[in-house]
C-alpha cells in the first residue's frame, strides 16, 4: 500500500463528511423551526469537524506545504470521492431527513469498524466521531419515525424521499479497487460487511415509522470514482468560491 | 408546524453538585423531543451535565399583582436572618 492508496481511502470518508455538511449548511437559518435549525446545523458543525481532522492527516500524507483548505477547496470534482447519496440537493425538510438517516446509519456502522483500524490516526479520528454520529442516528431516526407516524402529508413525503434516495444506498457498500488494497492492509474497512446491518436496521425504522420498504432493484453509483450527479457542480462553485475568486484568502 | 406545538420550560445541572438552573424555553411536540431540542439549542457549548424539561403550562406561576400580599409582609421582619448572633473567630467558612 503506497501513501496516494492511503490517501485516496481517506477521501472516500472525508469526502462524505464534507459534502453533507456543506448540504446542512446551505440550511442555516432557513429550517423549519429555531430548533431544528439548530440541531441542523450542529450536525453540520459535527460532519465539518470530521472532515478537517481527516483532511489535517492528509495534508501530513503528501506533504508538498498542502493544507486541509487546498483540500477541502481546491480540488476538481472528479477528484470528490464523496457517494451520490450525500450531495443530493435540499428539497424539503422531509428530504433532507431522509438523506441524513440513509446515510447516518451507515455512517455511524462504519465509524464502529473504523476505530478498529490498523492505522492509529484513522481509529482516534472515528473514536472521537462516534459520539458525535451517534447522536445524528438518533435524531434523523426519530424524525423518520415522527413523519412517516405523523400526518397523511408528512407520510408522504418522507415516504416519497425514502423511494427517491433508495437508489443511492447500495453505493454504500461498493468497494473500490482502491478500497480493497487498503483493506487487505487492516486499514480500511471492508463495506460489504456492513450491508446486511444496514438495511437491518434502516428496515426496523421504517416499519415503526409505519413506511414501506421500497422494493427497488436498480441503484445508482460512480461518486467513489469521482463520477458525481448533476448537482455536484453548484455545490462545489458554492464551496469553493471564495478560494477561487480570492486565493489563499485566509480568515 | 411550530405553531401547534406547546411550549416548553428548559432546566440545565451545570455541573454534578449544583442544581438544575432554568436555561429557558422552547417549542417541542412532545416530552422527547423537547430533550433533544434543548441539547441542541442550550448545552451545544458543554453548558450542562443534565437536562430537565416541563412543559410550560404545567408550572403555576405566582401572580404579580399578589406581590404585595405575598413578599412585602417580609421585607421588615430582618430577625428571620441569621445576623445577631455574634460568632466566635474560631468558627471558620461561615
Amino acid at each position: 500500500m503506497k501513501n496516494e492508496n492511503l490517501v485516496q481511502y481517506i477521501y472516500g470518508i472525508a469526502d462524505n463528511a464534507l459534502i453533507l455538511g456543506q448540504r446542512l449548511s446551505e440550511l442555516c437559518g432557513h429550517g423549519p423551526s429555531l430548533e431544528t435549525d439548530i440541531a441542523g446545523t450542529n450536525m453540520a458543525l459535527d460532519l465539518l469537524g470530521q472532515t478537517r481532522s481527516y483532511y489535517q492527516y492528509v495534508a501530513s500524507l503528501v506533504g508538498e506545504g498542502k493544507t486541509e483548505d487546498d483540500i477541502a477547496f481546491l480540488r476538481t470534482e472528479r477528484q470528490y470521492k464523496n457517494v451520490l447519496l450525500v450531495e443530493q440537493p435540499n428539497r424539503h425538510f422531509g428530504y433532507v431527513i431522509a438523506r441524513q438517516f440513509l446515510f447516518d446509519v451507515f455512517h455511524l456502522l462504519l465509524l464502529q469498524e473504523l476505530q478498529r483500524s490498523e492505522d492509529e490516526t484513522l481509529a482516534a479520528i472515528a473514536k472521537k466521531g462516534i459520539k458525535e454520529v451517534s447522536y445524528h442516528r438518533r435524531f434523523s431516526s426519530d424524525w423518520i419515525k415522527r413523519l412517516g407516524d405523523g400526518t397523511e402529508e408528512s407520510h408522504q413525503k418522507v415516504q416519497e424521499a425514502i423511494n427517491d434516495l433508495w437508489r443511492f444506498t447500495d453505493e454504500l457498500f461498493h468497494m473500490t479497487e482502491n478500497d480493497m488494497i487498503v483493506a487487505d492492509e487492516g486499514v480500511g474497512i471492508d463495506v460489504k460487511q456492513l450491508r446486511e446491518d444496514y438495511y437491518r436496521i434502516v428496515k426496523e425504522v421504517l416499519e415503526e415509522a409505519t413506511l414501506t420498504v421500497p422494493e427497488i432493484k436498480y441503484f445508482q453509483k460512480g461518486g467513489k470514482q469521482g463520477i458525481h450527479g448533476e448537482h455536484m457542480g453548484y455545490l462545489l462553485s458554492d464551496l469553493q468560491y471564495m478560494q477561487r475568486t480570492y486565493p489563499n484568502m485566509k480568515w | 408546524m411550530k405553531n401547534n406545538w406547546p411550549l416548553w420550560e428548559v432546566f440545565v445541572r451545570s455541573k454534578n453538585g449544583l442544581e438544575h438552573r432554568h436555561f429557558g424555553s422552547l417549542h417541542a411536540a412532545d416530552a422527547e423531543m423537547a430533550l433533544e431540542n434543548a441539547r441542541d439549542v442550550y448545552t451545544r457549548r458543554s453548558e450542562g451535565v443534565s437536562i430537565w424539561v416541563v412543559e410550560s403550562k404545567n408550572i403555576t406561576a405566582s401572580n404579580p399583582d399578589n406581590n404585595g400580599e405575598l413578599f412585602e409582609p417580609a421585607q421588615d421582619k430582618i430577625y428571620r436572618h441569621p445576623t445577631f448572633y455574634d460568632l466566635p473567630d474560631e468558627v471558620k467558612h461561615m
